[in-house]
């Protein structure tokens, strides 16, 4: 009895943790971390650059350590504010239909914003 | 059920409009209003990066909305976001290393966050003004 808190049925079963529960909530810090640095590094960057310009902006752009720091701040931006906005929905929206609807709609947005942001910098850079 | 004829002695739960004002109440519903303009923001400068992408022609509204009174506007509730939001996430941190998790520290560095989103923005918008 007092061996084991596990149910019958559980133990019939005989599944344990997927031990992946935390996934979400992990991926979610170490983006915040590396976001510390990448966001503020182009949101001041970026506007002491005068980026509104086009042609300020290409050469911004074309600059490669600030093309591959564009490429992650995209990578790891998206990431982030998928799994927050997914937060969101499953805090707020409970109708089983609209939720589901909301959450495949946040995570086909954010892919294709970010695929959309990556390519961007790549032909800008790459000159094509 | 046990207490069935007993008048209610028993604590009520929370209700909303007896709850006093925290401000770490408000710092933490501004880190989500913050966290949706900052989504907002993101999807911009996906869409900027694209104009970018397909030459002047297709870049010259983009630089009009951004060098207007409403996309200026926007630039700096954006910036304001990324500055509140930065600065409450750090302190989401280290609230995750257990420090400074209790009323009085969470209280003092909720208004911090908020100065903080106050000032950033306006500094910034001083400096680019002063220099130009």
């Amino acid at each position: 009895m007092a061996s084991s808190m596990r149910t019958p049925l559980g133990r019939v079963r005989g599944h344990g943790a997927a031990h992946s529960g935390t996934s979400h909530f992990i991926a979610e810090r170490v983006t915040a971390i590396a976001l510390f640095f990448l966001a503020p590094w182009f949101a001041l960057s970026a506007t002491f650059a005068g980026v509104a310009s086009y042609d300020a902006a290409v050469a911004f752009v074309r600059q490669p350590v600030n093309a591959v720091g564009l490429i992650l701040l995209i990578a790891v931006a998206f990431t982030h504010m998928s799994i927050g906005m997914r937060v969101i929905v499953e805090d707020y929206i409970h109708k089983p239909a609209t939720k589901t609807l909301l959450l495949l709609g946040n995570a086909f947005l954010c892919a294709a914003l970010a695929a959309a942001a990556a390519f961007a910098v790549l032909r800008i850079s790459l000159g094509a | 059920m046990a207490g069935a004829g007993r008048p209610a002695a028993r604590p009520l739960s929370p209700h909303l409009q007896i709850w006093r004002w925290h401000v770490t109440m408000a710092s933490s519903i501004f880190h989500r209003f913050s966290g949706v303009g900052l989504y907002l923001g993101a999807a911009g400068l996906a869409i900027w990066l694209m104009a970018l992408a397909s030459g002047p022609q297709a870049y010259a509204p983009a630089e009009a909305l951004l060098t207007s009174w409403i996309g200026m506007a926007a630039l700096y509730l954006v910036f304001a976001s990324l500055a509140y939001h930065w600065a409450n996430g750090v302190r989401h941190l280290l609230w995750d290393t257990g420090a400074h998790l209790n009323p009085k520290a969470a209280s003092g560095s909720a208004w911090l966050a908020i100065l903080f989103a106050l000032v950033a923005p306006a500094a910034l918008f001083a400096v680019l003004n002063l220099g130009a």
